[in-house]
């Protein structure tokens, strides 16, 4: 049994695949994300775990098998739906993704006015998130203003700021130096606490051991192992 | 909306260069295109001036007698699309050329006889005011006996206005080319914008935004490129408008043409074309993008 069938899932994944071609990109994955988990997806480069985000927020779709979100079976939603399922999401790239040419403020407020949130509440929510993660003095920045880290926290308020049911985050840490990463991990760390599902595709092993969690494994796009933290630092084959 | 209407605004000012672009290609489309319009509007106006002077003379072989003739002026009366008939009489019209010459009085001494033929001088009715009728007229009024000859002084008007048809139709065929080709512009641009932005694009959907929430400032920046390019064309051809019509008042041929610009409707119908051109050029690169 997969750790984590015990509570109610809001992912589900049953013998997904996914081709590039010829190439294998995941094979095989059937998986049970239940809510309020910190799941990491863990292993080398091109094991997948990019993919796997990708599959879950449809920036990709499977090629065999099937993934449900909260009962919504993504190989049949309409293109008309692909947003609702989007605004569950918070999305955190490794490259943060921002607008350079929007302010901060526009880049974090752009999740609300996408859902048709009313311009007041926009400004209070706003000024909210970023003063959560302490950026409220580069409201009127523009990106490329900015450091590596201080970029990603506005990735992160972008994440966050529609209160999400699910974050994915893509190697969030990869570009950051420690304190920056540390700064982003405690972000993540109290958003999962406040009820979110996080989900960290990393091959950091030292993001994974300091933050705790359930990890799974991929290889070359094969689901190797799915096993908490402890397990995964003293196994040396990982 | 009005948020939808800043975006619109924004990226205008984000990307003036290629904006700028779009409207005066706009522009420069529709001042052509206009042009061609206003030429139309005014040649036909001089044609349909020319038309309303449309009469038919007949000449009468020599000897008829006055009772043919009475019967002949009540047939012709009669005929569809006659207006009046005036008999002018041999003597008459020799009389009127006389006038007409009477600086060369040296002309007539010499004739012993009126070469003149006795006469009719048709109106028509509004409705046969026009190449086809007047020529089936013509030939119906041929047949008669009496008649030695018909003749309409427009007859060249016809073939004028043959040549202006054609020339019309040139004018709705290249301004057929001119939309297709300011629309084939108007959608680069834009897809020239969007392609710069495709990040941003790409970003926003990743948030969940809707395809018509990424649309919609687009939609509107097409519609305020197409609204502008047409105002702009139709302001220049305006400035040319004024500047001809004042050098023809002037001295190049006063009082023979009044020149009138656009009337409202044109106007207005042109700045709703050149509008529609923005959207549609916005409509078409929006679906090959957004795919």
């Amino acid at each position: 049994m997969i750790d984590g069938q015990n509570k109610s899932p809001i992912i589900r994944m049953f013998h997904v695949y996914k081709n590039y071609g010829a190439k294998k990109a995941l094979v095989n994955i059937t998986l049970d994300i239940p809510k309020n988990e910190l799941l990491f997806i863990s292993g080398p480069s091109g094991a997948g775990k990019t993919t796997l985000l990708k599959l879950l927020y449809l920036g990709e779709k499977v090629s065999e098998g099937q993934i449900l979100i909260e009962g919504m079976n993504l190989s049949r939603i309409s293109h008309k739906r692909i947003p609702l399922l989007r605004r569950k999401y918070g999305i955190i790239f490794q490259d943060y993704k921002l607008i350079a040419t929007k302010t901060i403020f526009d880049n974090v407020a752009i999740v609300l006015e996408a859902t048709g949130k009313k311009r007041r509440f926009i400004e209070k929510k706003v000024k909210s998130i970023l003063r959560t993660v302490g950026m409220e003095e580069s409201l009127h920045s523009f990106p490329p203003s900015l450091s590596g880290g201080e970029q990603q926290r506005i990735a992160v308020a972008r994440a966050i700021v529609g209160d999400p049911k699910i974050i994915l985050a893509d190697e969030p840490t990869g570009n950051l130096d420690e304190v920056s990463a540390n700064i982003i991990l405690d972000l993540l760390k109290r958003f999962h606490t406040r009820g979110a599902t996080v989900i960290i595709a990393t091959h950091d092993k030292e993001l994974i051991r300091k933050t705790g969690g359930r990890v799974i494994h991929l290889n070359q796009g094969y689901m190797q192992k799915t096993t908490n933290v402890e397990s995964y630092i003293n196994d040396s084959q990982l | 909306m009005i948020h939808n209407y800043k975006r619109a605004i924004q990226d205008i000012r984000d990307h003036r260069f290629l904006n700028s672009v779009t409207i005066i290609t706009i522009a420069i489309s529709i001042l052509i295109v206009s042009s061609f319009a206003l030429f139309f509007v005014n040649a036909n106006d001089i044609i349909n001036s020319w038309k309303k002077g449309i009469k038919i003379m007949v000449y009468l072989k020599p000897d008829t007698p006055e009772t043919k003739i009475s019967k002949l002026i009540h047939k012709i009366q009669h005929m569809d699309g006659i207006r009046d008939v005036r008999f002018i009489s041999k003597n008459e019209a020799f009389q009127e050329l006389k006038k007409q010459m009477k600086r060369q009085p040296s002309l007539f001494e010499n004739l012993k006889e009126n070469p003149l033929p006795d006469a009719f001088e048709i109106r028509l009715k509004i409705s046969f005011q026009n190449q086809e009728k007047v020529e089936i007229l013509a030939t119906r009024l041929e047949s008669f006996p009496q008649i030695d000859e018909v003749e309409y002084g427009q007859r060249w008007l016809g073939q004028f206005t043959n040549f202006f048809n054609l020339f019309r139709l040139t004018g709705y065929a290249m301004g057929g080319l001119f939309f297709i080709a300011t629309l084939l512009i108007v959608a680069n641009t834009i897809r020239l914008v969007l392609y710069s932005r495709r990040d941003e694009v790409e970003i926003m959907r990743l948030v969940g935004a809707t395809d018509s929430f990424i649309k919609a400032p687009f939609y509107i920046q097409g519609l305020i490129q197409g609204a502008f390019g047409g105002i702009i064309g139709l302001a220049t051809l305006f400035v040319g408008f004024l500047l001809l019509s004042s050098s023809m008042e002037r001295g190049i041929s006063p009082g023979l043409f009044a020149i009138r610009f656009l009337s409202t409707g044109a106007f207005c119908g042109i700045i709703l074309g050149s509008t529609f051109v923005g959207w549609i050029g916005c409509y078409l690169s929006l679906k090959q993008f957004l795919k």
